[in-house]
């Protein structure tokens, strides 16, 4: 039982990374209909920020408000430089293919989501003395362990949840309630879900539909920043080829989800967190990706619409 | 009469195959040139590894140039043609049915496997195909790593027997350093591409053929028009995994081993995505362009270039990560597709009566 609740936990916590990832995902899907291939990448490209800024401020020597001053620094400086990456992208490379045949789009993605990688692999051949981080460009980098992992249930209890655990998990919650207002109750919020419903009435509407387009890319960005930075400080390793299969992961989880529906998203990330947990604690490690891809292909075979998702018809 | 037309009365695929025929004595000597050089290239082989890619490229392109399916995964096939030549050769197992079995079944049990995917998943819409495409991908890789027990893990499947020939042809005696076994896959290689060419500008004629294109242009009224979709795509789908396999049992061939599981994964399928849009999607010359261009930047160039700016290797030497010239290939390619995509979606050299617009 114990084993049970513990593999929730560390499920739950790692779903948040994949749910901050996912909704990144979705909320362009929803809109374009394009899987955003480099979305990944940019969430590894913005860990590589984040492990440079802790090195360079020598945040690992920091304590208490001061620690947590300078991660407040470090987040926003991912979430502004992965957001502000996400939108120049769509800027210069996926809004000149509005109207190409949907393929195009889509290769170029893939396209950008290897440069984001190779700009990873480069970035790890800096000098790490800086960084604080491994030795060769392709190697893991370790990302310093800044917060406290006591067991907060007391050291004699057989089941743990750590100050990182609950850090992790409040502030992803608190980001995505912050999400969810700014869709639900704001101006550029409503626009979003026009644009999304109908991108040539919301414009006839006077909506400018390429701006929304633009804040979409730049907060799915900024939430894969914050990701990014979670992500660093729960799992204390980054590495250049992660943003592929991490940014999979999220994407089956935004597809189980219901691809466009953003509490489908964060669903859908908890439920691939909790599922992934198991079969590694069940079946090993080592047939994760396996199971999880498996499990991607049964879900869009069988229910392509997701959890929570509508049928919809494709059109004509 | 432009410049255009007049080389493609002259650039014609017989008179390519025919140079290539006529080549090959040709690369012993470049082989020479570049050795004198101290250059770390092999011209004849990397001729071979280029009409494999290209075979590959042209199963890959029946599924996504002509028949509009995106398919991520290819690599799947590839490798489950690789490992078929594995498990069919080696002495591990009781079958050795030797090369020319290896050849027959490989792109059966390919075939299958796309038949096996395609039945349930062709009738999703194109970007879902592509991502449960590139899911069976990666399950097909990850399965070959942890049964280890069958396909021995990393070290792969070895040695895989050269296809068998006569002994007065290919005998040690006669051939020490086996340039000429070389040249045997060398000539198979090139066959088996001009053959698959022949077939497919045939294909393009038929009604199987013509259907593909429709389907690919628009279902719904290739549909309305009698075709049926589901077993159209199916078809194109299983034929062009099993030449994916066919490719799979020549590459395992040449290299005598089935290699590791990882060379068959997601970046692999991708570089034969990415040959197909430089050369242009849905065009035959264009995926052998493609492969030529791509794979000897890889292979050749990549490496000439490495060495060019870093000089003589010295034992023991870390060189920088930015100055090995194939770490820039990914931000090469990337680039390559974002701009092709931009600036020539319909690739360098595209077929001249369609210009295909497949939709994801």
């Amino acid at each position: 039982m114990t084993l049970v609740l513990q593999q929730l936990i560390i499920g739950l916590t790692n779903g948040m990374v994949f749910a901050l990832i996912a909704l990144g995902y979705t909320m362009v899907y929803g809109i374009l209909e394009l899987i955003n291939f480099a979305h990944g990448d940019l969430f590894m490209l913005a860990s590589f920020v984040a492990l440079t800024l802790v090195g360079m401020l020598s945040i690992a020597d920091l304590h208490g408000g001061a620690l947590f001053g300078a991660l407040l620094l470090v987040v926003a400086a991912c979430a502004l430089f992965s957001g502000g990456l996400n939108w120049t992208v769509d800027r210069v490379v996926y809004r000149r293919l509005r109207s190409a045949p949907k393929l195009a789009p889509l290769v170029s993605a893939i396209g950008v989501s290897f440069i984001f990688q190779n700009l990873g692999l480069f970035w790890g051949g800096l000098s790490m003395d800086v960084m604080g981080g491994g030795v060769a460009a392709a190697a893991p980098k370790a990302f310093p362990d800044l917060l406290p992992s006591d067991n907060l249930l007391g050291e004699g209890s057989a089941l743990r949840i750590t100050m990182k655990d609950v850090v992790v998990v409040l502030s992803s919650l608190a980001v995505m309630a912050g999400l969810f207002l700014l869709v639900r109750f704001t101006k550029l919020g409503k626009a979003m879900r026009a644009t999304a419903q109908n991108p040539t009435a919301a414009r006839l509407m006077g909506i400018d539909v390429d701006a929304v387009i633009g804040w979409t890319f730049a907060i799915g960005g900024a939430l894969a920043g914050f990701a990014a930075v979670i992500y660093g400080l729960y799992i204390n390793t980054i590495h250049y080829q992660m943003g592929y299969q991490n940014g999979l992961y999220a994407f089956t989880a935004a597809v189980l989800g219901g691809i466009g529906n953003i509490p489908g998203a964060v669903l859908g990330g908890l439920v691939i967190g909790v599922v992934r947990a198991f079969s590694d604690q069940a079946i090993g490690a080592e047939w994760q990706p396996a199971v999880l891809f498996s499990m991607l292909i049964v879900i869009l075979v069988f229910r392509p619409q997701g959890l929570l998702g509508s049928t919809m018809r494709e059109k004509v | 009469m432009d410049w255009r037309s007049l080389a493609r009365r002259f650039l014609g695929f017989e008179s390519v195959a025919l140079a290539f025929l006529l080549l090959y004595p040709l690369a012993p000597f470049l082989d020479w040139m570049l050795e004198s050089q101290q250059l770390p290239v092999r011209l004849d082989r990397q001729l071979v590894t280029i009409f494999i890619f290209a075979i590959l490229a042209l199963g890959l392109n029946l599924q996504v140039g002509t028949a509009g399916l995106l398919q991520l995964g290819i690599a799947a096939f590839f490798a489950i043609g690789a490992y078929t030549a594995g498990v069919l050769t080696v002495e591990k197992y009781p079958f050795q049915l030797g090369f020319w079995g290896a050849l027959l079944f490989g792109p059966l049990v390919a075939g299958l496997a796309g038949a096996a995917l395609g039945a349930p998943t062709l009738r999703l819409r194109g970007d879902y195909l592509a991502l449960v495409t590139l899911g069976f991908g990666e399950v097909v890789r990850v399965v070959l790593i942890n049964l280890e027990s069958i396909t021995d893990g990393p070290r792969g499947l070895n040695p895989i027997p050269a296809p068998w020939l006569p002994e007065w042809l290919v005998s040690t005696e006669i051939d020490p350093t086996g340039r000429r076994q070389v040249l045997v896959m060398y000539y198979l290689t090139l066959w088996i591409l001009v053959a698959l060419v022949v077939a497919f500008r045939t294909l393009e004629r038929t009604r199987l053929g013509r259907s593909f294109v429709a389907l690919r242009e628009d279902e719904l009224v290739s549909a309305c028009m009698g075709l049926n979709p589901t077993r159209t795509k199916l078809i194109a789908f299983a034929v062009g995994a099993a030449i994916a396999g066919l490719a799979g049992v020549l590459y395992a061939t040449n290299l005598t081993t089935t290699a590791e599981p990882n060379t068959y994964d997601f970046n692999y399928s991708i570089m034969v995505l990415c040959c197909l849009i430089i050369g242009g999607l849905g065009s035959l010359r264009g995926a052998l362009l493609g492969s030529l261009v791509l794979i000897g930047f890889d292979n050749v160039i990549s490496p000439l270039l490495t060495r060019l700016i870093q000089g003589e290797p010295k034992p023991g030497e870390v060189q920088s990560v930015f100055t090995t010239f194939s770490n820039w290939r990914w931000i090469i390619f990337g680039l390559a597709l974002v701009l092709m995509m931009r600036f020539r979606p319909n690739g360098l050299w595209p077929a001249s009566r369609s210009h295909p617009e497949p939709r994801a």
